[in-house]
């Protein structure tokens, strides 16, 4: 029977079997597109981890940066660029040993982590509740104590985006471009000619 | 934490506060007019840059952390400020004529400039790690994209490239020093990890060491010290010579006076540690860039190896960190910036139809065909090469003078040899133009700018020894004020309170 203390457990456990599931289909699925789709969904699980651990803020911008904008620009490379990925698969069985003793020395790595910091807990929650958000928290203190720094972040991103116009916008002479107030300006006159056709004569 | 930001109370930040709505502003009128307002841009900025020195003499200094901690408006900030107006004043002045007879004109040059200079500004003030972070990433960011600009040539596209990875390398090192010293004390504020550090024993101390050097490593990347100076040349020679002269003019200064207020403030207590780094960084600049500067076949490379030498010597004054040393620091560079200024405005001359001549060679009979260039070129390389009785020289005693003070005798005769072996290149450009058998004359007409900066700055070599202490008090007032332990502990406590 299911009862409302063991909503946490449910939900912890359902976002961490789907994102450990979608996360070896990314790196399993023969098709590309699907590995990206698959990616997405692992990002969102693994908001939903964040969201039970009480970092709300950290969870929203994992959906906005990395599926908003990471994911899709995956999804725009993989879809704009022909890669052939048949033949970049076809060394990928040399580096097997080499993949599983990183993954096994990882995985002994975490199992020794988890016993020296957890012990008996099955996973870690955030002692007590903060009353405020998270978000309100963050919020507090990026526009007054750090306002320098937030400002300046926003001059840094200011330069890049006139760096990445001015190193790959070029304009082109002969390309025809759409005006939309010469189209609204277009009168009858400068569109059609209205001739008077004589029968039998043609123009 | 009520207390609100009123521009009064911002005034010590007038002048970078206007330096960024200068760029604001100019953005949306370039938007609007195009790339034929690159010239008037340009005017408009060297304006708006004399507006700025107006701000910063008038502005309140002190030594009391502004904006929550982050920036300091401080005499030191001020006159290294000073400099950097004049040093971004000149770069424009060398870059307008270049720009229309390449035909490269381009609204966002002038802005970058400006971006670049108010990340110098920010730098040079910074009082916390993350300020210091963030001032540094807005001037590099808008270096690399300088370095890129001449976007047609491959060189440039290279040097863009190879600026930016290696630049994201030092960031990277920056970084991680910054996270180890976090990690063992705690705060980013400069006053605040200073008195953490100097308590510091044991383990954390090492730990806090190990952050320092990464920190300086990624400091030497920026101010090209060997042996992080492997960008240096090929970004020099890859980006358009406008780009090559701002770059040699002002980065470095800001860089250094950044890690500067870091090594005085902070890592005060550490001063056994990073004693040896900078004398190492110090000694082998002045040796690679001595040696490898007499291969060189490229005018840019070659200014490149001149300027990685010329670091050594200024970085020689910092080793003793004593008020005289770091004088000469400053005064060093102040009369090499000068120099560099007049040497750029003749290389920029040498172009015909648009096309711009960068070898050594090509320096060939220049005393036939240009005598008067000729002349002020002997005269700037007499002076770099620090011949008596040109302004050169006064830099390289003063700094030397100090050294031998303070009894590094082995420093000071690695300097004056390193100097010698130096003045072969600078001696051989003097050769090349006078004794070998002329090419075609350059295009005429070098304009108002060009020749007025050639004029200041032989003029400058030529008649300093008429007042051989004039940009010395200038110097001494930077020194001691960046060597005066600040009295701000009150502040501080109710900081800490927040």
């Amino acid at each position: 029977m299911i009862t409302p203390d063991m909503l946490p457990s449910l939900a912890f456990y359902g976002f961490a079997f789907i994102l450990v599931v979608s996360a070896l289909g990314v790196i399993t699925a023969k098709n590309p597109v699907y590995s990206v789709l698959l990616l997405i969904l692992a990002f969102f699980n693994a908001a939903g981890l964040f969201v039970l651990l009480g970092a709300e803020f950290v969870a929203m911008i994992l959906v906005i940066v990395y599926v908003g904008a990471v994911a899709v620009l995956f999804l725009f490379v993989v879809m704009m660029l022909d890669v052939d990925f048949k033949s970049l698969r076809k060394g990928a069985m040399h580096y097997v040993p080499l993949g599983v003793l990183l993954g096994g020395v990882l995985l002994i790595e975490l199992f020794v982590l988890f016993k020296a910091r957890f012990g008996t807990e099955v996973f870690p929650q955030a002692d007590t509740l903060p009353e405020i958000s998270n978000t309100q928290q963050i919020g507090a203190v990026l526009y007054t104590d750090y306002i320098f720094a937030f400002q300046v972040a926003g001059l840094i991103l200011l330069v890049a985006m006139i760096g990445a116009i001015v190193l790959t916008h070029r304009t082109r002479p002969n390309v025809r471009r759409q005006n939309v107030a010469k189209q609204n300006a277009t009168t009858q006159e400068d569109a059609m000619e209205i001739q008077q056709v004589e029968t039998g004569k043609g123009i | 934490m009520n207390n609100m930001l009123t521009l009064t109370a911002l005034q010590p930040l007038w002048a970078e506060l206007f330096m960024a709505m200068m760029v604001m502003g100019f953005l949306i009128f370039g938007v609007f007019k195009g790339d034929q307002s690159t010239r008037l841009l340009t005017f408009l900025g060297i304006l708006g840059l004399f507006f700025v020195s107006v701000l910063l003499m008038n502005a309140p200094l002190g030594k009391e952390p502004l904006l929550g901690g982050m920036l300091v408006q401080d005499v030191f900030g001020r006159n290294v400020k000073l400099i950097l107006v004049v040093a971004l004043a000149v770069s424009y002045m060398l870059s307008l004529k270049y720009l229309y007879d390449t035909g490269f004109v381009k609204f966002e040059f002038p802005i970058l400039i400006l971006l670049a200079g108010l990340g110098m500004f920010l730098m040079v003030s910074a009082h916390h790690l993350l300020s210091f972070y963030m001032a540094l990433e807005l001037q590099s960011l808008s270096l690399y994209i300088l370095a890129a600009f001449h976007r047609n040539s491959a060189k440039s596209a290279e040097a863009g490239i190879k600026y930016f990875i290696l630049g994201a390398l030092s960031s990277g090192l920056i970084l991680f020093g910054i996270s180890l010293l976090y990690g063992f004390t705690g705060v980013l504020d400069y006053t605040q990890l200073g008195q953490i550090i100097a308590e510091l024993e044991g383990i954390e101390k090492t730990g806090v060491v190990f952050g320092m050097m990464f920190l300086m490593a990624g400091l030497a990347f920026k101010i090209s010290a060997v042996p992080f100076h492997m960008w240096t040349p090929d970004v020099y020679e890859g980006a358009s010579l406008p780009v090559t002269a701002f770059f040699a003019l002002a980065p470095k200064l800001a860089a250094l006076a950044l890690l500067l207020r870091l090594l005085v403030g902070p890592f005060e207590a550490l001063v056994t540690d990073w004693q040896m780094v900078i004398m190492f960084l110090s000694v082998m600049s002045m040796v690679w860039a001595a040696f490898a500067g007499l291969v060189q076949k490229n005018l840019k490379r070659l200014m490149a190896y001149s300027s990685i030498g010329n670091m050594g010597y200024a970085l020689l004054g910092v080793v003793m960190l004593t008020t005289e040393g770091v004088t000469a620091t400053f005064f060093y560079l102040m009369l090499y910036l000068i120099m560099v200024a007049g040497v750029f405005a003749v290389m920029l001359c040498m172009q015909r139809d648009g096309v711009v001549f960068k070898q050594i060679e090509d320096l060939a009979g220049l005393s036939k065909n240009h005598p008067k260039l000729a002349y002020a070129m002997a005269l700037l390389m007499f002076s770099m090469s620090g011949i008596p009785p040109l302004s050169g020289f006064f830099g390289k005693m003063i700094v030397f003078q100090e050294v031998v003070a303070q009894e590094m005798y082995v420093l000071a005769l690695v300097g004056v040899l390193t100097s010698v072996v130096a003045a072969y290149y600078y001696l051989r450009i003097i050769k090349v133009m006078f004794f070998d058998a002329p090419d075609m004359p350059y295009s005429k007409g070098f304009g108002v700018f060009r020749n007025g900066v050639i004029i200041v700055s032989v003029l400058f070599a030529v008649f300093y020894v008429l007042r051989p202490d004039a940009l010395l008090p200038f110097a001494r007032t930077t020194a001691t004020d960046l060597l005066t332990p600040p009295a701000i502990i009150q502040t501080h406590d109710i900081q800490l309170d927040n």
